[in-house]
């Protein structure tokens, strides 16, 4: 008999008390023995994810703790037809995406002009501050015709790149807008 | 992908080309190894010997850049042969189509060629008509205006001798891989070819992609299960990103960007809505004024009407003629042209060409705004090699993004499966999604317009932007809808804002509204989202897995599979029947068009729907560099001749040349080949895995693999740090010293080739190394403007 | 209370060290990365560490006729029925499992690395800060709850399954009939059995780091007999390990790595 692939997903998650571990660059001195993690992946919420790096599309599963809302395994999901469970280097090591990882981005940062240096700032400053430097470029340079003096509506002096890393919907708000901003120097990564 | 990964299995012989499967598209790979269980032959053909080449029958080492001469004598062995699909071919390809008389191909150029522009007139690279204005045909295939007849002529020069010569692989390589290959041209017999980047990356880059397209064809290999031609596409939604066309010359769902000359929507439509007066035709897209209206619709909301044209004015047009790729935004840029920069979830200071030109280039802006998960070297260009902060007067935002599982929403792989995820944890910080900082951020741009006004304001305040939920954040369903598209008028028993279950059911008129056509049927019109099923039923046995997630066009999981089978409908491969017509309708996947096989003249059509013809291109006149694809060699490369004709490098490329886009060609300067690569480890610019200590320590720094021949030579030891350098800038890495790469032989001379990752970069780790980019030209493919990273020269030495 | 016996397969030939198992063993057992350089190969890092529980091994080779073979290996616990490590373990943290594989409580581990020097797979690693051993249990909490060991569920291609030991001892040689004969089947005929097996492309003699005729060093045969009954916890023990690693290798070079920037 061959142990086969089956899934441990439950998509209605049991709330269950258990401890957050998080990705730890410590030496790990405790023991499964005494600290099951399947029994708190058994207590955790579940829920599935799309991998974020080719284009293959392969399933895995987050497990929560239910306590803490806190990631704490990330595994390949049996289910999905595609990778059938499996997971590459990459969509192994997942988690390490989660905000587990230190060098994660958790303050919109701030470089002001000829400064050698970050600063934090909060949402509200920087939609302001960038809502006004959008405005005054585009005010600036808009073609409204060009040099045969056709119609062409259009901002060359902004440019907007990226992302194919990010969802559909995103992608599709991003493609919207740019396009009543009026920018013509559109690209990402289908081409790089 | 025409086809979808788990496709692959059904394939008898699958040739990796191109692509390095195992390493970059893992479960790809497991799909080809079922094949490979199930008693195909898999074939590698690629400069280096891969994890991919270990676990293929055979790796057949070629020069980088050298794929159409390779591919061109399979046509040449095809067609001498006659190993080709005939009765495929006949029916169901432009083969026996009458070319102009006036075509011509002379030299390495193809008729219409203007040399000052770099550009072709396509005006003879058409098709004799009959009174009707059907293509005229012959179907003998003997006249010598016919396609396939042109076709013989332009590969009879790809001899094995020639070949050989320029690709550097040995004549019984050649055979060999012919002759497999071409077995497929069996009815029962199933080829697929899976490229990546290893094709895109090159001045002749869709060529690649066409010369194989057109063997595909020959073979009768497109339609069917384990066929096809299939991208395996480096990035997690790039499918979604290009489906939705962040691209500046397309809209989403592939709609093509305006330009100035089409000043009203009448012209615009005029110009993209093609015409087929061949009643056997079914032209889909002859419904393109339905997909672009309802985009405006989607654009505009209530703003657009009949009487403003739907908005088209507010539209930006392009200048006609004129690119605006992510090459020319940094060549604008270095000249101080652009002002500002959006880069989402993006590193172009490592990931585009020629990284000193585009690092500089970011120091004219005046302001850059950044949204990662991670810092990264475009965000940090301020103090990085060489920048002196004090100096740069740019404006820096580093906006702090949610990663893919802190967020809901669809991606789309290769095989245009759209699957949905869920929101699994909340973003560290003050992080929030890319699609709330557009939405947040689009919202200030337009108070800032309500308050003051500006030119083509109407633009910007029209824009129908309402897709946030009571608690001010993306409703990402409300998107999704939007996007699948929904009626603006009660019409036909259904209310306003019902959804529209097919693009089928679209109007120009104004009924209806919708985001991106081909997502249309994304959403039931009972609300169901079907992105999110994952029902693991497989009734054809293929594979097609018809209820997990959702394929665009309308569930359709293999493209053109209509020519699966022969023109009475019945599946030319019993054995793996992926569609067959019951005499009133077809059963299997969700077919190409519900009308009868081809064979009914009076209501059948033909299967290649989307071609205004009906048939698969052999001619293809819509291609930029010519209509049958040409070798020409790398813009740089080993040789100062081309080996095939009097034109060096592709005639119809553009060229970038200031000083920083230096190119030494054929130069005892820099004698080797160099082409760039990822690694499993990491992921593209490595932006993302060079932050995640498990993948680092696998994989921790730049490295350049050197065959052991050429380290020899250079006295170069394995594991040492060698200086890598092109006309274009040097950069440090290890030495890998291996076996895996071999010395070819090119016109009778022996040519080293090496090979670098582009996955590092100077901000972290620390002691990494930087951008294998620092090395690349600024040139990219003729019609798509991919950038060259797969052949350039350079010098090595040790340190 | 004996279970049943399973035994992982690494059927080398279907590996495209992707290397997902050797990054799934580390996140499932939250197992930190550590700072490495690259030294001219993918293998990285260059050996087993404590940290690093399996590993691919790249290798270069090519045969007398000059063909050459990029060879990956899974290096790892080879979970031996007769089991050194378990026969001079003095504290009991090394034992066998209901499954036949080689468990390790770390509570239990004194650090007297004697298993170290015992395991004739050079296996068990010790770590310098803990004072403790480490080394795969083939995901016993995995197991015991029906679940593949993380290794075996990422891998992509089918190189690693796991099975009941006498369906897995089939597998491998239907394996080998499909291969026509072109393969070695590794791990059935030694040290009782181990609970790993390998089918491997190649004559054992060509791989780096695996013994083609590994068994338990006869000095651990030696301590059993005659002092394992009387000594086994207490601080005795440690004195006598250094005595007995002496004895059977030497002096071990321990593994060090310096942590990195992580």
């Amino acid at each position: 008999m061959e142990l086969t692939r089956r899934g441990f997903l439950k998509l209605t998650g049991a709330v269950g008390a258990s401890s957050a571990l998080g990705l730890n660059f410590k030496p790990v001195n405790a023991y499964a023995a005494d600290l099951s993690k399947m029994n708190r992946i058994k207590s955790a919420k579940q829920y599935t994810t799309i991998c974020a790096y080719c284009s293959c599309g392969c399933g895995l599963i987050c497990s929560v703790d239910s306590l803490t809302g806190k990631i704490f395994n990330i595994e390949g999901d049996p289910e999905n037809p595609i990778n059938e469970g499996a997971l590459c280097a990459k969509g192994a090591g997942f988690f390490d995406l989660t905000e587990a990882n230190k060098h994660r981005l958790t303050k919109v940062r701030y470089r002001a002009p000829y400064s050698d240096r970050w600063e934090e700032k909060d949402w509200d400053w920087a939609f302001s501050r960038i809502a006004r430097l959008v405005k005054d470029a585009r005010d600036k340079d808009f073609v409204t015709t060009n040099e045969k003096g056709q119609l062409v509506n259009r901002t060359e002096s902004i440019a907007h790149l990226g992302s194919s890393n990010i969802d559909n919907e995103e992608c599709w708000l991003i493609s919207q807008s740019v396009r009543a901003m009026g920018l013509v120097y559109i690209d990402h990564q289908a081409r790089v | 992908m025409t086809n979808h990964y788990i496709d692959l299995k059904n394939s008898d012989v699958i040739l990796i080309m191109g692509s390095n499967a195992a390493e970059h598209h893992p479960l790809a790979f497991k799909w080809i190894l079922r094949a490979k269980e199930n008693g195909a032959r898999i074939i590698h053909v690629d400069p280096r010997y891969t994890r991919t080449s270990a676990r293929c029958d055979y790796h057949v080492p070629i020069r980088s850049g050298t794929d159409i001469a390779f591919l061109g004598g399979m046509i040449n062995y095809i067609i001498n042969n006659k190993k080709y699909f005939r009765d495929y071919v006949d029916n169901y390809t432009n083969a026996s189509f009458l070319v102009s008389p006036d075509f011509s191909f002379k030299n390495g150029l193809f008729s219409g060629y203007d040399a000052e522009k770099r550009t072709y007139n396509k005006d003879t690279w058409t098709f004799q008509m009959d009174a009707n204005g059907i293509p005229l045909k012959d179907p003998s295939l003997q006249d010598p205006h016919c396609v396939f007849q042109h076709l013989k002529r332009h590969y009879a020069r790809y001899t094995l001798d020639k070949v050989s010569s320029i690709t550097g692989v040995s004549k019984e390589n050649l055979l060999k891989v012919y002759e497999e290959y071409s077995a497929t041209g069996a009815p029962d017999k199933a080829g697929t070819e899976c490229y990546a980047l290893g094709w895109t990356h090159h001045t002749s880059g869709s060529q690649n992609i066409r010369t194989m397209a057109i063997i595909q064809l020959l073979l009768g290999n497109m339609g069917i299960a384990g066929g096809g031609i299939n991208a395996l596409r480096g990035e997690p939604n790039v499918q979604g990103s290009t489906d939705h066309c962040i691209l500046y010359g397309n809209l989403p769902g592939y709609l093509k960007m305006p330009t100035a000359s089409l000043d009203t929507l009448g012209r615009y439509l005029d110009k993209y809505t093609p015409k087929s007066n061949d009643p056997q035709s079914a032209n889909y897209y002859q419904n393109y004024p339905n997909f672009f209206v309802s985009w405006l619709k989607s654009l505009y909301g209530d703003a657009a009407t009949p009487e403003n044209g739907f908005g088209y004015s507010w539209l930006p047009k392009m200048d006609d003629g004129k690119h605006y790729s992510q090459l020319h935004l940094f060549e604008r840029m270095y000249k101080g042209g652009i002002r500002g920069l959006f880069a989402v979830g993006t590193d172009p200071a490592v990931s585009s060409p020629n990284s000193n030109k585009t690092r500089k280039a970011l120091e004219k802006l005046d302001w850059l705004v950044c949204s990662n998960i991670f810092d990264n070297e475009t965000a940090s260009f301020w103090f990085g090699p060489g920048v002196n902060p004090k100096q740069v007067k740019t404006e820096v935002f580093l906006l702090p993004a949610a990663a893919t599982m802190e967020k809901e929403g669809s991606q789309s792989n290769s095989g245009r499966w759209v699957q949905w995820k869920y929101k699994a944890a909340t973003p560290p910080g003050d992080a929030i999604s890319c699609g709330d900082i557009q939405i947040r951020m689009m919202d200030a741009i337009k108070t800032l317009y309500a308050k003051e006004g500006g030119p083509n304001a109407e633009s910007i305040l029209n824009l129908k932007w309402d897709y946030k939920d009571p608690q001010g954040n993306m409703d990402v369903l409300k998107v999704a809808r939007q996007i699948n598209g929904h009626w603006e008028a009660d019409v036909e028993g259904v209310e306003k804002g019902g959804l529209v279950p097919t693009f089928g059911m679209l109007k120009s008129d104004g009924t209806t509204s919708c985001g991106n056509w081909i997502m249309s049927g994304s959403f039931g019109a009972d609300g169901e989202n079907k992105m999110t099923r994952r029902g693991k039923d497989d009734p054809t046995g293929l594979g097609l897995y018809p209820n997990w997630s959702f394929a665009w066009p309308v569930n359709r999981r293999i493209i053109y599979n209509r020519a699966s089978c022969d023109i009475n409908g019945k599946p030319y491969n019993p054995k793996r029947k992926l569609l067959e017509w019951t005499g009133e309708k077809w059963v299997g996947d969700v077919p190409d068009g519900p009308w009868p096989p081809m064979a009914d003249k009076e209501k059948g059509k033909y299967p290649f729907i989307m071609k205004t013809d009906g048939v698969g291109s052999i001619f293809g006149p819509g291609m930029a560099d010519g209509p049958f694809p040409e070798h020409y060699e790398p813009l740089e490369g080993p040789l100062d001749h081309n080996p095939l004709s009097g034109q060096l490098i592709n005639p119809a490329i553009e060229i970038f040349s200031d000083e920083s886009d230096q190119v030494h060609n054929a130069s005892e300067k820099f004698p080797y080949v160099c082409t760039t690569y990822s690694c499993t480890e990491h992921w593209c610019s490595g932006a993302l895995t060079r932050w995640q200590a498990w993948l680092l320590e696998m994989q921790p720094e730049a490295y350049v693999e050197i065959g052991e021949a050429l380290a020899r030579e250079l006295d170069i030891a394995n594991g040492s740090k060698v200086r890598v350098s092109s006309a274009r800038g040097k950069t440090t890495c290890v030495a890998m010293v291996t076996r895996r790469f071999t010395p070819f032989t090119i016109e009778g001379r022996t040519v080293h080739q090496v090979g670098m990752p582009f996955n590092y970069g100077w901000l972290y780790p620390e002691d990494g190394g930087d951008s294998a980019n620092i090395l690349t030209t600024t040139v990219g493919d003729a019609n798509t403007f991919c950038p060259e990273y797969k052949a350039f020269m350079v010098n090595i030495t040790r340190l | 209370m004996k279970k049943t016996e399973y035994v992982k397969l690494i059927d080398t030939t279907k590996c495209t060290a992707c290397r997902g198992c050797q990054v799934a063993c580390k996140q499932w057992n939250e197992m930190p990365a550590l700072r490495t350089r690259n030294l001219g190969s993918y293998q990285n890092p260059p050996d087993l560490q404590w940290n690093t529980w399996t590993l691919i091994r790249f290798q270069e080779y090519a045969n007398k006729n000059g063909d050459f073979k990029w060879l990956f290996r899974k290096d790892g616990c080879m979970h031996c029925t007769d089991a050194a490590c378990i026969k001079v373990c003095p504290s009991g943290a090394l034992y066998h499992t209901e499954f036949g594989t080689v468990g390790i409580n770390q509570k239990l581990c004194i650090g007297c690395k004697a298993c170290v020097s015992a395991c004739p797979f050079d296996v068990p690693r010790f770590n310098q800060e803990t004072e403790k051993v480490y080394k795969c249990d083939l995901c016993y909490d995995r197991l015991k709850d029906g679940q593949q060991p993380a290794c075996v569920l990422s891998c992509p291609t089918g190189a690693l399954t796991i099975g009941t030991k006498e369906a897995m001892i089939e597998t491998a040689y239907q394996r080998l009939d499909q291969l026509d004969g072109k393969g070695v089947v590794y791990g059935d005929k030694f040290v009782g059995g181990t609970h790993v097996m390998y089918i491997l492309s190649e004559d054992p003699a060509v791989y780096d780091k695996l013994p083609v005729k590994p068994r338990v060093p006869a000095s651990v045969i030696l301590w059993k007999n005659l002092f394992k009954p009387f000594t086994l916890i207490g601080m005795g023990a440690v004195a006598g390990m250094a005595a007995l690693h002496y004895l059977i290798k030497g002096p071990h070079e321990v593994h060090e790595n310096k942590e990195g920037g992580e």
